[in-house]
């Protein structure tokens, strides 16, 4: 764009890019010049301005936050969901992690789960329906005791809040070999199952998940683990093992 | 029949003692019955706290809701990047705390340019928010007995701030959006993500529908209901930098605004003082860097200006802490308005650090002795971590850099008592609206007022409009919703027509640098007038020359931001006339004209001691109208943290 720094990296990036949903796709190449202290999607924003200056569209890509907590961005980096930085998000990755000269690949989140709706954008709303499915704890407005009424012993809670921190990415599912949603819904559950608010519902809660899991055609977990690698939020594969034990027990129970 | 729009600004705040208003007008509320309920159609713009609660709350009553996001989840609303924590008056820490004292210090904070209704009944139902959060399984930082753990933040004194690790916001969020996705599972919600409201319906004066554009193909659709509420948070990116998401914006408001919904206070906006520093020309957001902070950092800059000596090489003698030596009580815990100016005087002094001088040093090196590195390492390693990803540089061994940055705004859409706007039908919650936080907001209470507004004053409130009112049968069919959609489409089709030479990142760029430079944080009126005319100036020339590619039929993020941007520039102009027309200093409005002679803040309780709310006229300028704010209980002081 402007006379580059002399500190400024130039790169050639290989962006994905697909008209719509059922469009082929393909990798479109272009060089840019940038800071070493900007960050990966301001990169991104100064592919796109440099694009648009010469009248064509902007690449499309999800973001929102861009400090690692919303969970809207995505993007596979160099073959890695998020990028080579461990527990850091696309939006948290900076450009100093590359070197002057250095060809970066950036492809969308590939899942059977999450169509591409365009570029690098996908489609992450079978997240919300397997939530939908159970990933709560049944309390009306204005019905639940006093905050004190039911302490939590603090080892219980901080595990409880290790698998809350989980931001709904897919990462999960795009580093998967099977595509599987295994680590984001083994967060949900185990998160509640830890907590007494999450005892009542806690064997029904683990079958609808899983059954919805597997409805919205994501693949089963057959420990490869490359899920927990590619986490931002560093969401230990414990919580797998945890599901698989809540489902088995909700599994032996009587349905009512 | 028409019904009449509130434009002589009733604030329906009922009479009686202000410990028993909220009670009381309860009690007096007309009912919906609960077999009636399902009849009515109410549509939730926006799923951060205010809208995912509402929207879940309203549906396990028995309202049928529709709920409507810009993100691809509900769960991405903005609220989910609060870090610090949530006010209630609980005291479980003992403290001396009480509803009385949040109510106070709310006020007081706000530098009593807020409703005292609203903030005491804010300060009420606070304690009920934590029993529900945790009843949802939101996991607040507990001690070791089990019971959940308070902190003192943004210099209050007493601890009454709940949190979780360094994401309260995210946590809270995920409760409400849990709630949220049991309605829709349950059918009482229907939820759509991806689409933004761009316009307000009304008919016969009451808000009955709105028209969306889905973000995914570019469909225009109207909805029709009985009610709307706004809760599409706040306008802080009208300075393009800010630590608001990307998507924030002021589009919803703005829309219903230009359909009869005053504006209250628009240049009351919040600048934090903790950030991190921006660092060049393609910076697209800043991030904050929790207030907590300020409990253990010292910050300081060199005596002199000018001294470009490492951090670590400038002696204690030369050093100059300046909020502790000005404020010797509250020292480094100053509220933000006065950190924040403060940390503009000494830069525009040329005593800045960094290679911009736009910084300030925030060191922990004394707290890292006292306490040792693990202690600090445990409560802030994660803010450390971010700082060090950030900037590339080990806080535990260089002081951090900060800088205030734009952080939330305090102005809205003016709304009553039962948070309804000047438009029958039209309500508005959390940060979109105006009424709580006065001129000025203290740490840890957007959280609160969001979660107030949605699970417990709205689902009462609303029943004054339903149960209050004849509302005819309305459907997408009238002509009112062919009107609006028609005018959306036009708007959108408007945008690609320019076929300019300049990109819509480069004027909200400029956009944002003028409201900065000449609205930021310290304003006055030359400034002020010369950012009006370069506002319409750049305006003429975003319509000329604005380059949007693409097509109105498909994901086309470039037209979603100009048509954001479009009504930036618009809004843009209402903040800074708001700022020019208030001869005071208040809170996170400060003229330079009016300061005591210590340079703090002077207010004029004389002739200012009201609400501004501006009335949109096409073609004409607004109508500026005032609210009275009488103050039965609390007495009007300088505020003063020395
Ligand atoms: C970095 C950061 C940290 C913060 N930390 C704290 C803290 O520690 N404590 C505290 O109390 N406060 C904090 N705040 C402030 C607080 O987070 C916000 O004020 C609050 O979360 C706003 O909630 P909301 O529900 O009003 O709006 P938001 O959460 O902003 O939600 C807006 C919703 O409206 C939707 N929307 C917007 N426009 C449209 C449209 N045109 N059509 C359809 N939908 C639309 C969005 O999709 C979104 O769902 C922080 C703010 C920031 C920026
Ligand atoms: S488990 Fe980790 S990778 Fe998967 S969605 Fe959650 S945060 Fe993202
Ligand atoms: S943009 Fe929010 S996590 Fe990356």
């Amino acid at each position: 764009m402007t006379a580059s720094a002399t500190d400024d990296l130039t790169l050639t990036v290989h962006v994905w890019c697909q008209a719509g949903p059922d469009q082929p796709g393909d990798f479109v190449t272009s060089e840019v010049s940038v800071s070493p202290d900007t960050s990966f999607l301001e990169m991104l924003d100064c592919l796109n301005e440099q694009r648009m200056a010469g009248g064509q569209e902007a690449i499309a890509f999800d973001h929102d936050c861009r400090e690692g907590i919303c969970g809207a961005c995505s993007l596979v980096i160099d073959g890695k969901p998020h990028g080579p930085e461990q527990e850091t998000t696309t939006c948290q990755l900076h450009m100093r992690t590359f070197n002057d000269g250095d060809a970066i690949y950036v492809e969308p989140f590939r899942a059977k789960g999450f169509p591409v709706l365009r570029d690098l954008v996908v489609d992450r709303s079978a997240f919300d329906r397997i939530q939908q499915a159970g990933g709560y704890v049944s309390v009306n407005t204005g019905s639940a005791p006093d905050a004190h009424a039911v302490p939590v012993p603090k080892p219980a809670a901080e595990e409880a809040f290790d698998a809350a921190a989980c931001i709904g990415c897919g990462a999960c599912v795009a580093a998967c070999p099977n595509a599987s949603a295994m680590l984001f819904v083994a967060a949900k559950v185990s998160q509640l199952a830890l907590l007494p608010q999450g005892a009542p519902e806690r064997d029904a809660r683990a079958l609808s998940m899983v059954e919805a899991m597997d409805g919205e055609g994501f693949g089963n977990c057959t420990n490869h683990f490359e899920c927990a690698a590619a986490c931002p939020k560093a969401i230990p594969v414990t919580h797998i093992a945890r599901l698989n034990r809540e489902f088995l027990r909700s599994s032996l129970m009587p349905r009512s | 029949m028409t019904t009449q729009p509130n434009t002589q600004l009733h604030d329906n705040v009922p009479g009686g003692p202000l410990d028993e208003k909220w009670t009381k007008h309860k009690f007096d509320l007309k009912l919906v019955n609960p077999a009636n309920r399902r009849k009515f159609e109410i549509l939730v713009v926006g799923t951060g706290l205010a809208g995912a609660s509402a929207a879940a709350t309203l549906a396990e009553m028995g309202y049928s809701v529709t709920s409507f996001c810009v993100q691809d989840s509900a769960r991405r609303a903005h609220s989910i990047a609060a870090q610090g924590g949530i006010n209630a008056a609980k005291n479980y820490k003992n403290d001396g705390d009480s509803v009385h004292r949040l109510f106070y210090d709310t006020i007081k904070g706000g530098d009593y340019r807020a409703r005292e209704g609203n903030v005491h009944r804010l300060a009420e139902v606070s304690r009920q928010i934590i029993d529900q959060c945790v009843a949802q399984g939101v996991p607040f930082a507990r001690e070791y007995g089990g019971l959940l753990d308070n902190r003192s933040f943004g210099g209050a004194q007493v601890a009454r701030t709940f949190y979780a690790r360094g994401q309260t916001g995210q946590q809270l969020l995920l409760g409400a959006y849990g709630a949220l996705m049991r309605q829709v599972n349950a059918g009482r919600v229907k939820l759509h993500v991806r689409k933004e409201m761009v316009d307000l319906v009304e008919v016969d004066g009451i808000a009955r529908g709105i028209v969306t554009r889905d973000l995914t193909n570019g469909k225009f659709e109207r909805w029709a209901g009985h009610a709307v509420l706004l809760c599409s948070g706040g306008y802080g990116n009208v300075f393009y930098l800010s630590t608001n998401a990307k998507a924030s914006n002021v589009t919803a408001a703005w829309r219903a605004h230009k359909r009869g919904a005053f504006f209250a206070n628009p240049c009351y906006t919040q600048i934090h003082p903790t950030c991190i520093p921006v660092h060049g020309e393609f910076q697209s957001k800043l991030t904050l860097m929790s207030e907590s902070l300020r409990n253990d950092g010292r910050v300081w800059v060199p005596q002199d200006d000018g001294d470009a000596r490492a951090a670590g090489t400038i002696p204690e003698g030369e050093r100059d802490y300046y909020l502790e030596r000005k404020y010797p009580s509250f020292g480094n815990l100053v509220p933000r308005d006065v950190a924040s100016r403060n940390a503009k005087q000494v830069c525009d002094a040329g005593r800045g650090v960094g290679t911009t001088g736009k910084a300030v040093y925030l060191d922990f090196r004394d707290a890292i002795k006292r306490d040792g590195r693990d202690m600090i390492q445990a409560r802030y390693g994660n803010l450390f971590d971010m700082y060090a990803r950030i900037t590339g540089e080990d806080p535990y061994s260089v002081p951090m850099r900060i800088f205030p940055a734009v952080h939330y705004t305090m102005g809205g859409l003016w709304v009553d008592y039962n948070l309804e706007s000047t438009v029958p039908g039209l309500f508005v919650l959390g940060e979109a609206n105006f009424s709580d936080h006065g001129a000025n907001r203290l740490g840890a209470s957007a959280l609160m007022q969001g979660l107030a507004d949605g699970y417990f004053v709205v689902p009462a409130t609303i029943a004054s409009h339903l149960a209050g009112r004849v509302l005819q049968p309305v459907d997408t069919s009238h002509d009112a919703f062919a009107q609006a959609e028609a005018a959306s489409r036009q708007r959108f089709q408007a945008l690609l027509e320019v076929q300019g030479s300049r990109t819509v990142d480069s004027f909200h760029r400029e956009l944002g640098l003028i409201c900065w430079d000449q609205c930021g944080m310290s304003r006055n009126r030359a400034d002020l007038e010369k950012a009006i005319s370069s506002i319409r100036t750049l305006r003429e020339a975003f319509w000329q020359d604005v380059r949007v590619l693409g097509d109105a039929q498909s994901l086309n993020q470039n037209l979603e931001h100009a048509g954001r941007v479009a009504d930036f520039m618009e809004f843009g102009e209402l903040m800074v006339n708001d700022a020019l027309q208030r001869e005071e200093s208040c809170g996170g409005h400060f003229r330079e004209e009016h300061q005591t002679d210590e340079n703090e803040a002077k207010r004029n309780d004389e002739d200012f001691c009201h609400v501004t709310a501006w009335e949109h006229r096409d073609g004409k300028p607004s109508q500026r109208h005032d609210e009275e704010l009488k103050f039965e209980s609390v007495h009007l002081s300088t505020r003063s943290y020395k």
